[in-house]
């Protein structure tokens, strides 16, 4: 499966040849296990790991819930608090639920920004960041679908706006939401479609994250310099590489431990903090609540959706120019899913020669600042629209973009990358001089 | 390598840390020491009991509790009152008998009756309903310390009535610092020496409204001694597990990295 030589399997045991045979799982187990890994990844390679454990903590949490669940109207605020009062350990399910949600998102928000500072989105490695923005996607379709189920009242407010964003498209929008509600407005239809789609996509999910992991088994992993692992024979990657199993599954495990005794403290102490307090108050279309807040993960992108008003420039050049087809609502929209269109893009828009951002002295500052882009827009999205909020979100937004579409590229030409080592062999022996003498073996 | 680590999960904290949002309260929320807060808080089963009677002879005339089951107040970290009064509890609310298509009284596996008046919220889970704290900048970063402040909420709201009254489109709303606006519809329900508590406990105005806050904290979480107990098992045994592989990671990696570990 791996692209970087490798020792191959070869089943020893009578058992181990008689499946192997037949079907060469064995094989492809201790491929996967065995994966040649650079030596040199630092602890923001643990991200993956954390995610995978959070995808199944998911989806065991979550299908614990659906057997004490009920999706109705009337009855879906109720069974929740049947949940948590009644069932055997239902608090702690749900919590552990809840909050995984949260975790998961911090989780790929480190994932996703680890790619874009060593440039792991860029060739030969496109395709594995393609897939890990699908999952993304459907990750926020799944976390969205799964906060309407206990039918609070940001539940029921919040698939009421969301909703309402396809209804901004022009022409077919108001038909497609109707269809997404299965009515005219938010109801038991939506709630029940929303609980079978909330039940599928993860599943859906585990597919694309088996895909992912496939396409960059194929390439090998990036690392912190950027430099790929030579390949000329099994002798010369094995100086670059360690193999998966026991060394970087070790190493995971106990970053996963670390990350785990924070989460559970947070299960354990405070597991509403990240909550919105309306939602313990049950759905009621009569009232809307004083602020519509979306859960904290969608912040930064419900803040780009805000961010371009009816008296924005650009806004009213593209309305013009439109004929009045695309207005100020349909604009948000496409800047919100735009926004995570320009990043799928990196690979192509990034025209750097030098892969990790390591190396790349004006990069460093960009990327810092869209570090701090992304956390200002995920403040301002929870802040009303008056100003300064509506500029710092319309000046965030505009950054987003900027650096995308306007700083990846010119940096390319402009920037005059630092050297990068040679070799990851080299890299690694520079952090620690005593290993020069083993990999001289 | 732990330089780095705690960086990572600072940037992880920082990062959660925007999820804190405002929910735009005007009002002023003053901070009340409970016992139940913090990791190590317990609900003061005296306290909710005491809570209870509040509940009952004042709060129960409009508001309701539909969400819990009476049994759970004889629960192990909550009320934990003893069976028999609890049944004795139950028995003075009716309830309609689809069965026997009648009223009959309610027995303890009932839940308490929801609200009686139609614009009084049900109170069962009010206590986290509210956020009496959103700041700095509406980061909520101060939850931190001093939690989320539902029940600081209440207490503030319950005595925070200035005394002042208005009559707007023939309802009467009474001007209270700590309700968004300023001016809410609910007469002040509490004076002080409102109960008389069998142990002779405090009556004044400010006990009264913490001990009934303490008691809607435990309609709103009843478990909250068993998740915080099941929080410090699972932090204690995650962080020996972590060590453990600590240890580990560093003695498999020494002979790579060059350098000398022994245990």
């Amino acid at each position: 499966m791996s692209g970087i030589p490798h020792d191959h399997y070869e089943p020893k045991t009578g058992i181990e040849k008689w499946i192997n045979g037949r079907l060469p799982i064995l094989g492809l187990v201790h491929t996967t296990l065995t994966a040649p890994t650079p030596k040199n990844l630092n602890w923001m390679w643990i991200w993956g790991i954390v995610l995978a454990f959070c995808l199944a903590l998911q989806i065991v949490t979550g299908i614990v819930l659906v057997m004490h669940y009920t999706p109705h109207v009337d009855l879906a605020f109720a069974s929740v608090e049947h949940i948590m009062r009644d069932v055997n350990g239902g608090h702690m399910i749900r919590y552990l639920h809840a909050n995984g949600a949260s975790l998961f998102f911090i989780a790929v928000y480190l994932h996703i920004f680890r790619g874009l500072y060593y440039g792991s989105y860029k060739a030969p490695r496109e395709v594995t960041w393609i897939i890990g923005m699908l999952i993304y996607l459907l990750m926020m379709a799944t976390g969205f679908l799964g906060y309407v189920l206990p039918w609070g009242q940001m539940s029921f407010w919040g698939a009421t706006v969301i909703t309402g964003l396809f209804g901004a498209i022009p022409f077919v929008g108001e038909a497609l939401q109707t269809f997404l509600l299965g009515g005219p407005a938010v109801d038991n239809a939506t709630l029940n479609r929303f609980f079978s789609l909330h039940y599928l996509l993860p599943f859906v999910i585990a597919g694309l994250v088996i895909l992912h992991i496939w396409a960059f088994h194929h390439t090998g992993n990036n690392n912190p310099t950027g430099v790929e692992v030579r390949r000329g024979s099994v002798k010369e990657a094995k100086k670059d590489t360690l193999p998966f199993w026991p060394y970087f599954v070790i190493k995971d495990l106990f970053a996963l431990g670390v990350v785990l005794v924070v989460f559970f403290a947070v299960v354990g102490f405070m597991p509403n903090y990240l909550g919105h307090p309306d939602n313990y108050i049950p759905a009621n279309p009569l009232a809307t609540p004083a602020h519509i807040v979306p859960e904290w993960y969608y912040l930064p992108f419900y803040a780009i959706l805000r961010a371009f008003t009816a008296d924005v420039w650009a806004v009213q050049f593209v309305s013009f120019i439109t004929g009045g087809i695309v207005d100020a609502k349909f604009f948000g929209v496409l800047a919100m899913f735009g926004a995570i269109f320009v990043m799928a893009l990196a690979p192509w828009l990034d025209t750097s020669s030098v892969r990790s951002g390591k190396y790349r002295p004006m990069f460093k500052w960009w990327f810092a600042l869209l570090a701090i882009d992304f956390m200002v827009l995920m403040w301002v999205g929870a802040r009303d629209t008056e100003f300064p909020h509506d500029w710092i979100s319309l000046i965030g937004a505009t950054y987003w973009f900027v650096y995308f579409l306007v700083i990846l590229p010119l940096l390319g030409v402009f920037e005059k990358p630092l050297p990068t080592p040679a070799t990851i062999e080299d890299d690694f022996v520079a952090h620690y001089p005593g290993a020069a003498k083993d990999s001289a073996e | 390598m732990f330089k780095k680590l705690t960086l990572s999960a600072l940037a992880a904290l920082a990062l959660s840390a925007g999820g804190a949002m405002a929910a735009g309260s005007d009002g002023h929320v003053h901070d009340v020491d409970f016992v139940f807060e913090g990791p190590f808080g317990k609900f003061d089963e005296n306290q909710l009991q005491r809570g209870l009677q509040i509940y009952t002879e004042v709060c129960s005339a409009c508001h309701g509790l539909q969400h819990v089951p009476i049994r759970t107040l004889a629960d192990e970290g909550g009320p934990h009152m003893p069976e028999d009064q609890v049944r004795a509890y139950a028995a003075q609310f009716d309830i309609y008998d689809e069965e026997l298509e009648d009223d009959r009284p309610r027995k303890s596996s009932d839940f308490f009756p929801s609200s009686s008046l139609s614009n009084a919220p049900d109170l069962s889970l009010m206590a986290k309903a509210r956020a009496g704290f959103h700041g700095p900048m509406g980061t909520g970063i101060s939850q931190f310390v001093n939690g989320i402040g539902g029940p600081e909420y209440i207490v503030s709201l319950l005595t925070g009535y200035t005394g002042e009254e208005k009559v707007q489109a023939g309802t009467t709303f009474y001007e209270n610092t700590a309700f968004p606006g300023g001016w809410i519809a609910m007469a002040p329900p509490l004076y002080g020496e409102d109960v008389e508590f069998a142990d002779g406990h405090s009556n004044e105005l400010h006990h009264e409204a913490e001990d009934v806050t303490a008691f809607l904290m435990w309609t709103a979480e009843p478990k909250m001694m068993a998740r915080k107990q099941a929080g410090f098992v699972a932090v204690t045994m995650l962080i020996l597990l972590t060590v453990l592989l600590y240890l580990t990671n560093k003695k498999l990696w020494a002979p790579h990295k060059g350098k000398k570990f022994d245990l």
